[in-house]
């Protein structure tokens, strides 16, 4: 199994990141804050106005290294991507696969998703009691799951997954225990931009897993564009859309609630836009990131191979995992699920 | 033979002798990764390939010769030629990092290298040699009828799997373990495929069948 490397996060503006000898340097206004040797990192993230020099860019591409960019949002940018891994015979079938026959890979992964928004409700329910609406949703998303198996089309599948997660969200106020909600305020999703900070968090760190997702479908030789349930857009990356639908819940929602929940970020690490966009400080965008990271070293016991991984290796198992179904060597693609 | 038909490299008869999923994770797949093995047959092979043709007492080394046999279909490099002007013989040495094995994947190699020189320059060849670096040992290979035969057999498997294109299912062994590609493989997530009772489990909403 892969180690898990460090990501490097730069989110203070107007740094200048570049590469001296064997170490990656970043600086701000000529003085140099960090320096770290290079092959101890897997992936760099940068956030807003970060410059980065392009002998690194070319190191990152030429060594596998993740290199992204993302807006002070989380919005996704840009990525570098060094030489395509080899495997043609592998994207030809998954070029194949999408588009003759996505149903079965759509509906294990909308399943999985249904599943572990379930367990997220059904958790909060064992440690805080029990509450009537949050019951009822567990048990629509029973119905959903009951439906999902039988969806004859892909749209069809589509329209129980929104159903499903309209039902997810409509209770997820329930699930910020803050007093008064303390400005965390939570009224369904919204995004681009996202109108208050809960949804800010929320795409913030969706956009941040899909790239994680992206890098770990590369390395197996995927095509991270190419998905089954997502079609095909230009500068989207659909087949890690697809893998991040299975993790979102117990991973990033749960993440987000508990940062809330015990108070480590606050509602004054946002401001509101006149146009209703919310923004996050540097110093909660640094929080959920550390969170973030600090997440991946956590290890669960994978619930298809049974092997005890750390989180942040999932991605990476989920993608060989579609690579041995496509291969041929697994008959059903298995999905994570959390319970 | 078919010019359009991709050629088989000598070493993919020796992956295939190994494991055929190895040779078409490789060769089909393009799946390469290092370990110890690997590296370290590596460095044996940068050590021998370097050296520069000599001739002592009649036979003449060649080192890192390029072969082609078009109707065999192969393609590749030999670690060592001797050449004999006295007793006019061609011997093919291969060099191994490890010792003399009990299978023929080893011998097979060496003998595809034979019958590429003996398609290319009209020759026969009836011995080639293995040095085994780790016991220090050269091993005499007698090309007889039945390694041909074998040989023959084992290039015309490569080529099916070329040319399907297909992955033979893993099977779990003991070799597994000094394979560089087992992280890659998964032989064991393969070959006890449960991926359909699972996803039923998911779908029945059934815990207890997920967590056995």
């Amino acid at each position: 199994m892969k180690k898990l490397q460090n990501s490097l996060f730069i989110t203070r503006q107007k740094s200048y990141v570049h590469k001296q000898r064997e170490t990656i340097v970043v600086e701000q206004e000529s003085e140099k804050i960090l320096q770290i040797p290079i092959h101890a990192i897997k992936s760099i993230f940068c956030f807003g106005n970060v410059i980065v020099s392009p002998f690194l860019l070319g190191f990152c591409a030429e060594n596998g290294v993740g290199l992204a960019f993302f807006t002070e949002y989380g919005r996704f940018l840009a990525r570098i991507q060094g030489p395509q891994s080899g495997n043609v015979l592998l994207r030809r079938i998954q070029y194949e696969k999408t588009k003759s026959a996505p149903l079965d890979v759509a509906r294990a992964i909308i399943a999985a998703k249904i599943v572990s928004s379930r367990s997220v409700l059904q958790r909060h329910i064992r440690n805080y009691g029990s509450q009537d609406d949050v019951v009822k949703v567990i048990g629509r998303l029973k119905h959903n799951l009951e439906q999902a198996r039988v969806d004859p089309s892909l749209d069809r599948l589509r329209g129980t997954e929104g159903v499903a997660a309209a039902n997810y969200f409509s209770v997820f106020q329930h699930l910020v225990r803050v007093e008064n909600d303390a400005g965390f305020a939570f009224n369904g999703r919204n995004k681009r931009p996202p109108t208050d900070p809960i949804n800010a968090m929320l795409s913030f760190l969706y956009s941040v897993l899909g790239n994680d997702i992206s890098a770990a479908l590369q390395g197996v030789g995927l095509d991270p564009q190419v998905g089954f349930l997502h079609t095909d857009r230009s500068g989207r990356d659909s087949l890690a859309m697809d893998l991040l639908e299975e993790l979102r819940a117990w991973w990033v929602d749960r993440l987000v609630l508990t940062q809330v929940n015990r108070r480590e970020i606050k509602a004054r690490d946002f401001s509101q836009a006149v146009s209703g966009a919310v923004t996050m400080s540097e110093s909660a965008r640094k929080a959920l990131l550390k969170a973030y990271q600090e997440k991946k070293h956590e290890e669960v016991e994978h619930p298809y191979t049974k092997e005890k991984l750390p989180i942040g290796l999932i991605p990476h198992m989920q993608a060989m995992l579609l690579a041995s179904h496509l291969r041929g060597d697994l008959e059903c693609y298995p999905p994570f699920v959390y319970r | 033979m078919d010019s359009t038909k991709k050629l088989i490299p000598l070493a993919a008869l020796q992956h295939y002798a190994f494991c055929p999923r190895q040779c078409a994770l490789i060769h089909n797949h393009q799946l390469w990764a290092e370990n110890w093995h690997t590296a370290k047959g590596q460095l044996l092979h940068e050590r021998v390939d370097r050296g520069e043709p000599e001739t002592r007492k009649d036979i003449r080394f060649e080192r890192s010769v390029s072969v082609h046999a078009p109707s065999l279909r192969l393609t590749g490099k030999l670690d060592l030629l001797e050449i004999n002007s006295a007793e006019n013989t061609l011997i093919p040495v291969e060099y191994k990092k490890g010792k003399s094995k009990v299978d023929d994947c080893d011998r097979i190699q060496v003998c595809a290298q034979a019958m590429c020189l003996e398609e290319m320059l009209g020759v026969e060849i009836s011995d080639g040699a293995i040095w085994y670096w780790q016991t220090k040992r050269r091993e005499k290979i007698e090309l007889t009828e039945k390694l041909r035969k074998r040989t023959r057999g084992v290039i015309e498997a490569v080529g099916e799997l070329f040319d399907n294109e297909s992955l033979p299912k893993a099977v779990f062994m003991r070799a597994c373990n000094n394979c560089s590609l087992l992280d890659l493989c998964e032989p064991k997530v393969s070959q006890a495929d449960r991926s359909v009772g699972y996803m039923e489990a998911i779908f029945k909403d059934d815990y207890e069948k997920t967590t056995k």
